[in-house]
């Protein structure tokens, strides 16, 4: 029987992990406690098994996550037995950075981009694992598995180097560091296919349920804590809700769903009309803001 | 839920035939593009679109502002869809000049590769060039989609003219499988539904032919088997796993395997999984094996069937492609990747260029960026190889410049050249130690480097006065003295100073195993070919010494008059004016000349040996 489409891009992604462990001086992948990050320490346990992954897990923490993300992230960190480091950029903290005063640019390259490069820096991180797909936006479309940055973090898209075949070039001069995306070849729907054939955990708040939230410029937001400030006229009501895809809660929009195990995911993802990035705030705010955040340090 | 096959493919067309429409109309029609990036792809076509009011696939497919704002793509996209029966990557790549470099990147993973040509135009030689570069990354699968059908009005006679003249050519170079579909990508005609307008087309559609072709993984699995190891695990005293990808073959625990270019054969013991223990692995698998015997294993031996193991050498034939704006000099070293081994590996000669358009071979004496040539290869210690056309995997590999860090070429091995074999390193009954002894010394070499007129031989030869004095054993070699004989046959391009640097370094080399102290006085503008004098002679016997003057200084002084003569325009290629200097990033002893005399400096040289004790003072 030949090998499996899922067969396939998880023996890529296992590859891509060793060849990292293999050349890197200290590595380290980055945990966004979301499907594709539970994809990720799934694929990496796999690849480094009977021994543990030889990296640590990094989360970036906006401090606005959704409260059940939180609790998902320690408990896996613990069950797996892989360290877990939390960086929280103190001077937003001080500033005061509030995503519902802020809006979601200021907040987005505070408390994520420049969170992340301070994590970096702090740690002497040289090449940084990460669980971006090709699928999810045009600019990642063009980005390498294994994509060179400055000292500067910054990601040079007219100079990329060539990638052939399997062979990963991981060399890079002293102060550049490698982003290496092991899931570049996967789709939001193989992501869906695979946790459901592995069993792989992920937090609930993917599965369709009664939440209170509240409908703000289109979007359903989650009442997740008092943080979150009601104009007038507002009120959370309880509505069955699921996420597609998981970041800061004041940011990211739940969709209306009745799919509240993996298989029905599977059937929804099936009929979706729309992308996952549909639910993310940060992409809307101008053309080409992803790419632009990428330029500037961001994954 | 139905398990689905991948399928890769390349799409490559020239700027004008059509190709972001087909892919656009694949992914559109096949409801393969989400309501929110037809919205965005909408209101794209109205701001920047280039075809009037209707949509412009191609902003579908260019996702930097830059090439939305030139109107150009840059670099290869891929693009994922599926079907009941199969998923798909495609590598589209962009048609400008940058092309080989993104051709090679996209097609070096594919299984599959789509040509366009214009029905209105023909066969074109981008189509040749296309054509070419499948074939040389090994792509079995071609599919001449001849688009723009409706342009002509759906004629048979024009379609079966174009299909016979590409067969012709296609057999001149010899691949295998080719399928021709007429299509009009526009019009939406035998992409993914048979067009009643081309009723005398009794073939697939574009989509059907992608749904159906084989490719080929049961051969792959009854390939020798082959695993370059990745990373060997070792978690505790008792476990010794290899880890890595089967790129080929098919392997159970028992099995006989031999370790290259070891050579040591042991059997597998196990093969490790995350829940249980796998009966079998095959072509493709990331695998953990563990072997019956304790034998020696690490990162970039290859773990081969014991019966059909891959070969071991250190000189091939191979074709290069280039893919940097630095031309590939023969002589100077790279770093060497080919699977999960790093080796030095120089072309030592470069027999011919192709030109991808003509497939004419045309002498050369470099190459330059996208270019592709023929050229014998050697690396700094054997590995284990087969040709590229029976393994991809362990037949191919990439250039890594030594000093940038950059991925420089990908390269081909064809076969292993038989002067390897033959020839072998005749051990000497007294070696280096002894001879040093002798001469009470400990050789080693002084590799002064700077600009013409910076005084590196004025010091060299006071530093060899001194030691000469002391009774110590030296020789000096002059970079003007060594042209006049060994290297008289040398110019002043960058191969020939490449070359004219290696041929020093080895006659240094040569000294030094007699017990000599070598001083070196060469311009030796390059890093990599300083890198490589210091590897070749070996880190702890090389000094290397960084004369340093500013340029003015070094041209105010003119010595030889050469300054004057190269800003006059009556010699060619001089360091520091029309060719570049590299200066040392970290040389065991800088002078600075602006403030050092001669004299000082050799004292500083003579004071570094004798704390090194290299020189010891009698």
């Amino acid at each position: 029987m030949p090998l499996t489409h899922l067969q396939q891009l998880e023996a890529e992604s296992i590859h891509i992990m060793r060849e990292v462990v293999a050349e890197a001086e200290k590595p380290v992948m980055l945990y966004s406690i979301g499907k594709d990050s539970s994809v990720m320490l799934h694929l990496a346990m796999k690849a480094f098994y009977p021994a543990k992954p030889r990296f640590p897990l990094l989360h970036v923490d906006t401090t606005w996550k959704f409260r059940e993300m939180y609790e998902f992230r320690d408990r896996m960190a613990k069950e797996k037995g892989i360290e877990l480091l939390v960086h929280v950029n103190q001077e937003g903290l001080r500033m005061g950075i509030d995503p519902f005063v802020h809006g979601s640019s200021v907040h987005t390259d505070v408390m994520k981009t420049q969170s992340l490069k301070q994590a970096l820096d702090a740690h002497g991180f040289d090449v940084v694992l990460a669980g971006a797909r090709r699928d999810e936006e045009k600019s990642r479309a063009k980005e390498r598995i294994f994509s060179l940055r400055s000292a500067q973090h910054r990601w040079d898209p007219k100079n990329q180097r060539p990638e052939v075949w399997r062979v990963y070039n991981c060399r890079k001069q002293p102060g550049q560091s490698i982003r290496v995306f092991p899931l570049s070849n996967w789709t939001e729907g193989d992501v869906w296919e695979y946790i459901d054939r592995e069993n792989v955990p992920v937090v609930p708040l993917y599965f369709a349920k009664l939440r209170p939230v509240v409908e703000r410029d289109g979007a359903l937001i989650l009442v997740d804590d008092d943080r979150m400030p009601l104009y007038a006229g507002e009120a959370p009501t309880m509505r069955m809700v699921r996420f597609r895809t998981l970041g800061c809660y004041p940011l990211t929009g739940a969709m209306e769903s009745t799919a509240d195990t993996v298989p029905a995911i599977v059937q929804e993802m099936r009929r979706a009309r729309t992308s996952e990035r549909q639910g993310r705030i940060i992409d809307h705010d101008s053309t080409g803001s992803m790419e632009r955040k990428k330029q500037e340090g961001y994954f | 839920m139905p398990s689905r096959r991948l399928l890769r493919f390349i799409t490559c067309g020239s700027v004008d035939d059509g190709k972001s429409t087909l892919i656009g109309r694949l992914l559109y029609e096949g409801n393969l593009i989400f309501d929110d990036q037809r919205a965005a792809l909408e209101a794209d076509s109205r701001k920047v679109g280039t075809q009037g009011g209707d949509l412009d696939f191609a902003l579908l497919l260019d996702g930097l502002m830059a090439e939305r704002e030139q109107a150009i793509t840059i670099d290869v996209a891929y693009r994922f869809f599926s079907t009941a029966t199969r998923t798909f990557i495609v590598a589209d790549t962009p048609g400008h000049e940058q092309y080989t470099r993104n051709m090679i990147t996209g097609a070096s993973t594919a299984d599959a590769a789509i040509l366009l040509v214009d029905a209105t135009r023909g066969l074109v030689t981008q189509t040749r060039r296309h054509s070419y570069l499948a074939w040389l990354l090994g792509i079995r699968h071609v599919v001449l989609a001849v688009n723009k059908m409706d342009l002509v009005d759906y004629a048979q006679a024009r379609f079966a003219a174009i299909e016979a003249a590409y067969r012709a050519f296609a057999a001149q170079i010899g691949l295998p499988h080719i399928c021709c579909i007429p299509v009009s990508a526009l019009k939406g005609d035998n992409v993914l539904t048979p067009s009643a307008r081309m009723a005398w087309y009794d073939g697939p559609t574009l989509l059907g032919h992608l749904e159906t072709i084989d490719v080929d993984s049961a051969s792959l699995e009854g390939a020798p088997f082959r695993v370059p190891v990745q990373w060997v695990n070792r978690p505790h005293a008792d476990f010794r796993g290899f880890t890595g990808m089967v790129v080929s073959g098919t392997i159970h625990p028992g099995d006989r395997v031999r370790v290259q270019p070891s050579g040591r054969e042991s059997r597998v013991a196990r093969i490790v999984g995350y829940e249980a223990d796998l009966d079998r692995a095959v072509a493709g698998q990331s695998v953990t094996l563990t072997l019956a015997d304790e034998v020696d294993v690490s990162r970039g031996d290859v773990i081969c069937s014991a019966e059909s193991p891959a070969a071991v050498a250190d000189q091939f034939e191979a074709t290069i492609v280039w893919m940097s704006d630095q031309p590939m000099l023969p002589g100077r070293p790279y770093w060497l990747k080919i699977g999960a081994r790093t080796v030095t590996g120089t072309i030592s000669h470069l027999k011919h260029r192709v030109n991808v358009n003509t497939l004419e071979h045309l002498a050369a004496k470099r190459l330059q960026l996208n270019e592709i040539g023929v050229c014998n290869l050697a690396v700094d210690r054997p590995i284990a190889f087969d040709p590229y056309r029976d393994n991809r995997d362990t037949g191919g590999f990439i250039l890594i410049d030594r000093v940038s860090n950059d991925t420089v070429g990908a390269g081909l091995l064809h076969f292993a050249l038989r002067r390897s074999q033959n020839i072998h390193w005749q051990p000497t009954d007294i070696g280096k130690e002894a001879r040093s002894v002798q001469k009470g010394q400990k050789a080693c070499v002084l590799w002064f480097t700077g600009l013409s007129g910076a005084g590196k031989s004025t010091i060299a030869n006071l530093v060899d006065r001194q030691l000469y004095v002391r009774g110590l054993h030296t020789y000096l070699l002059d970079g003007d003295n060594v042209r006049h004989g060994l290297n008289r046959d040398l110019g002043f391009t960058d191969e020939d100073r490449v070359e004219n640097i290696r041929r020093v370094a080895e006659v240094a080399k040569l000294m030094v195993d007699a017990g000599l102290i070598v001083l070196v006085s060469f311009i030796s503008p390059f890093r990599a070919e300083r890198t490589m004098a210091r590897e070749l002679v070996g880190a702890d016997e090389f000094i290397e010494i960084f004369v340093d003057a500013p340029l003015a200084v070094a041209e105010s002084r003119d010595p030889k008059g050469l300054y004057r003569k190269a800003r006059l325009g009556q010699l060619q290629n001089f360091t520091g004016i029309d060719s570049p200097y590299e200066r040392p990033e970290d040389p065991e002893i800088r002078i600075d000349t602006t403030s050092t005399t001669a004299e000082s400096a050799a004292a500083r040289i003579i004071a570094f040996l004798e704390d090194r004790t290299t020189a010891p003072g009698r």
